[in-house]
């Protein structure tokens, strides 16, 4: 390879073979510099001087329209202000990433005089923009935003979403409050200050009592809801321990209070709501932004083009009738059962059936909603009203769902249960003690024991651990869904490689061979966005030209190539055996060739590089490492095989639905995989796998729906993050065995009858904070080898 | 010993009161955005500079 090593001055991204150079500055590709372009001519180029290529590689930009925004009731929808000459719009925008995002897009309006003001909300990756909606319309704002490589997701039904965890917080601060203030007016009991004041005691009694009522029905409400929910359900969580403890707390320091016998666990009760919920707070600080949440929704199409009598017009999907026309693209979804008016096309249901192989239907035929497009645009009849219900309920929800799930009790479940059955029978047998000791007392020691059990700090010892893990693996480029994640990554005992995106750079370097003309290149990419080939998507993206000229009787021969009419000219673009050449394959690229009416015109070379570092991951996984799959052909494998050595299977020419297959297969046989791959065409393999995890040069735009995102350049370091799963499972345990030794000490105390409030608001505090001091330090001690990793 | 309980309710007014006021913070939206506020107030207030060519990286 005659690759120098050249960032591109706007992503920072290797420039491979489309390198680009203007004003002496190079760039990895056209979009790249044309984004510079537009920043240079508008004096924007401050932008590259808050960070270092900050932009976000234009290379695989998809060729988005946004002409259906200025539709009226989707602009309705979307605007949070409308007037004459003042409207403000909010975009959730993923690129947004660095202090260089929010100064270009917070100056806008140096852009476009229409714009009025933009703010950016860093946080949650939205830019609100005021704008006059006489000078600027909503379409061309968002087509300004993807000019310039930020190109807002529209999604109809969350964009007046609250912010889901303010009530959280505020659930947090209350009981701090309350905390707080109880402590501090329990502290002259325990002390023995106003033994001589009973109106004192009095008083600090029921003032205590007022504040615990919002602590507990306020900030404790969701235990109580969950707890009753898991009874429901048949089915012990932690919640329940937690509950009855709270319960039992509440209820004894009232008796206590009102039958004027002592003061009361109240300030105990408070801590423990707060420290809960400490650990609730720090658990849900995941990483919302990344768009883990991208479901089946996500890909319902908004509008629609309709034939309005004389003209083609955007509508919403929802409101389409029976006979209604309307024209569907390529790529696009079906949004409602319809006949097909012309011509003949692919529909692939692989959303609705799981199948991914495309359906051939021709004029006449009925095509169900959900299903995609592949080919040139078609006109369709609506037969039936589509509504948002049916189109969820006919998506097949198990595609986009992981099996596993359901079906896995999560460890801290397991020693909740464990732990509520022993808790019940000590508190029996305690009770049968008491019963014929000193049947006065039975009561409040019953209480007692209740109280002391409430596994607080079991509760907090699987977020911090798994918190804190989670944040460590972030900081390295491993960003994962949730903590759940870490607990089936520490079982996974193969692991499954996808090869292009994944093992090989996600940015191929495709270049033509050969000689075609502009336009024909322009009907090569019509043609091959037919198809939904990788290596046909790969051509697709690298041809800039553009065609309006349909595509006729296309067909797609697996393994071979495609073929079709443009322009009245007959194309062939695959294999040299399907094209007719008699070249011979070289070994080290994959070829694709291409000819136009049977006359070879050259090939398109792709080549692939590996990334770096794989061989020793390989070597590092040992036996864990099962196969790499690849939906090309064979022609890599020997490349392949030096890094892959001989017991790990190679498969070649798979299709999304053989990748999930394979993975099944090996469930099927008792392995717990976890795959790697790029989520493009594995996303099936992906969701079936125990763990499916992306591999992506550009966290930003890509929003699969997977368990976790890898960082290419840390996919070497892949075995370090296994390891350390496993470390956080373990330490976890001795964080449950910690928990156990607090809560046998004070179980001693409350069995015996002697459970004092200030033993209770001594040992209560002192459990919860030993245990998250020490899964927050071993999970630092365990991953202080990865932070030399960053240098790599 | 009144003036105990006078502090006390001084006391716990004063804490009521900060309370409401971090409520009133938070529900303003005042933390949703921690990163951005930190970075625009370094970002300079340039108008319009036509004379400006170019890159200036610095």
């Amino acid at each position: 390879m005659v690759e120098t090593e050249v960032a591109c001055f706007h992503c920072g991204q290797e420039c491979g073979a489309d390198l680009v150079i203007t004003d002496e500055k190079r760039f990895c590709c056209q979009g790249c510099k044309m984004v510079y372009e537009i920043l240079n001519e508008n004096n924007l180029c401050e932008y590259y001087s808050y960070t270092k290529a900050p932009g976000v590689s234009q290379r695989f930009v998809a060729d988005e329209t946004y002409a259906f925004l200025d539709e009226t009731t989707i602009r309705k929808k979307l605007l949070a202000f409308d007037s004459d000459s003042y409207s403000t719009v909010q975009f959730f925008v993923p690129a947004i990433h660095c202090i260089s995002c929010i100064w270009l897009l917070e100056n806008l309006q140096r852009l476009d005089v229409g714009v009025l003001k933009s703010e950016v909300n860093f946080s949650r990756k939205q830019v609100t923009i005021s704008f006059n909606p006489a000078l600027l319309s909503l379409s061309k704002i968002a087509a300004l935003l993807a000019s310039l490589g930020y190109a807002p997701t529209i999604r109809l039904e969350t964009q007046d979403k609250p912010a889901t965890d303010r009530s959280l917080v505020l659930k947090l601060a209350i009981a701090g409050f309350c905390f707080g203030n109880i402590m501090l007016l329990s502290f002259p009991e325990y002390l023995g200050l106003d033994g001589s004041d009973p109106v004192l005691k009095a008083l600090f009694s029921f003032l205590n009592f007022a504040l615990a009522i919002p602590a507990v029905i306020y900030s404790g409400q969701d235990y109580f809801r969950n707890a009753w929910k898991s009874f429901q359900q048949k089915q012990i969580n932690i919640d329940v321990p937690i509950a009855v403890g709270l319960a039992a707390l509440f209820l004894r320091s009232s008796y206590d209070i009102f039958s004027n016998t002592g003061p009361g666990y109240l300030d105990s009760l408070s801590g423990l709501v707060f420290f809960l919920l400490i650990g609730r707070w720090f658990q849900s600080k995941t990483y919302e932004s990344l768009a883990f949440d991208r479901d089946y929704k996500s890909y319902f199409p908004l509008a629609i083009q309709k034939w309005m009598g004389s003209d083609w017009a955007p509508v919403i999907v929802y409101e389409l009738q029976p006979s209604d026309r309307i024209r569907v693209r390529h790529q696009e979804i079906i949004p409602a059962d319809s006949r097909l008016l012309n011509g003949e096309t692919f529909v692939d249901y692989s959303f609705v059936t799981g199948e991914s192989k495309p359906v051939k239907v021709a004029k006449g035929d009925l095509v169900y909603a959900g299903g995609r497009l592949l080919g040139q645009p078609v006109e369709l009849e609506v037969e039936k009203k589509t509504s948002q219900s049916h189109l969820t309920s006919l998506w097949n929800n198990e595609i986009f769902q992981k099996a596993e799930e359901s079906g896995y009790k999560k460890i801290i479940d397991r020693a909740a249960r464990a732990f509520t059955w022993a808790v019940m029978a000590l508190a029996v047998l305690t009770a049968v003690y008491w019963y014929f000791f000193n049947p006065a007392q039975m009561w409040l020691v019953i209480t007692s024991v209740l109280m002391v059990a409430c596994p607080c700090a079991l509760a907090l010892a699987a977020p911090f651990t798994y918190g804190n893990m989670l944040r460590i693996f972030g900081k390295h480029g491993f960003y994962l869904k949730n903590a759940d994640v870490i607990e089936r990554l520490a079982q996974v005992d193969a692991v499954v490689f996808d090869k292009t995106g994944t093992i090989t750079h996600g940015a191929s370097h495709v270049k033509f061979v050969g000689v075609l003309e502009e336009d024909e290149l322009a009907w090569v990419k019509q043609l091959t966005s037919s198809s939904s080939h990788p290596l046909s998507k790969l051509i697709s993206q690298s041809i800039r030209s553009h065609s309006t000229d349909p595509v006729s009787d296309f067909y797609e021969l697996t393994g071979k190539g495609i073929g079709g009419n443009v322009n009245g000219y007959n194309l062939k673009i695959g294999s040299s055996s399907f094209v007719g050449s008699i070249e011979q394959k070289a070994a080290s690229s994959t070829r694709v060739f291409v000819s136009i009416d049977q006359e070879v015109r050259g090939y398109f070379n792709v080549e692939t590089s590996i990334r770096s570092n794989i061989k020793e991951l390989v070597a590092s996984l040992g036996q864990k490492c099962v196969a790499l799959l690849s939906g090309d052909q064979k022609s890599e494998e020997q490349r392949m095989r030096e890094v892959f050595p001989l017991p790990i299977d190679l498969r070649f020419n798979l299709d999304p639905h053989d990748k999930m297959n394979y993975v099944s297969d090996l469930q099927r046989q008792g392995r717990r995989v976890v795959m790697l791959g790029d989520g493009l065409n594995d996303s099936g393999a992906l969701k079936q796998s125990q763990v499916g995890i992306a591999v992506t040069d550009d966290t930003g735009i890509f929003t699969p729906a997977c368990d976790g995102i890898l960082q290419g350049s840390q996919l070497a370091h892949f075995n370090s993050f296994l390891r350390l799963s496993k470390s956080a499972t373990q330490i976890l345990k001795v964080a449950f065995g910690i928990s156990f030794f607090y809560n046998i000490i004070a179980l001693s105390f409350a069995v015996s009858g002697n459970l004092s409030p200030l033993i209770a608001a001594i040992l209560m505090p002192i459990s919860s904070v030993s245990v998250v001091g020490f899964s927050t330090m071993a999970v630092n001690w365990a991953s202080r080898g990865l932070n030399h990793l960053k240098d790599h | 010993m009144e003036i105990i309980i006078l502090l006390i309710a001084i006391s716990l007014t004063i804490a009521v009161f900060f309370l409401g006021a971090f409520i009133w913070n938070m529900k303003s939206g005042q933390y949703d955005d921690t990163y951005g506020p930190s970075v625009r107030m370094l970002f300079e207030d340039k108008k319009k500079d036509s004379s400006k060519d170019g890159v200036s990286l610095k």
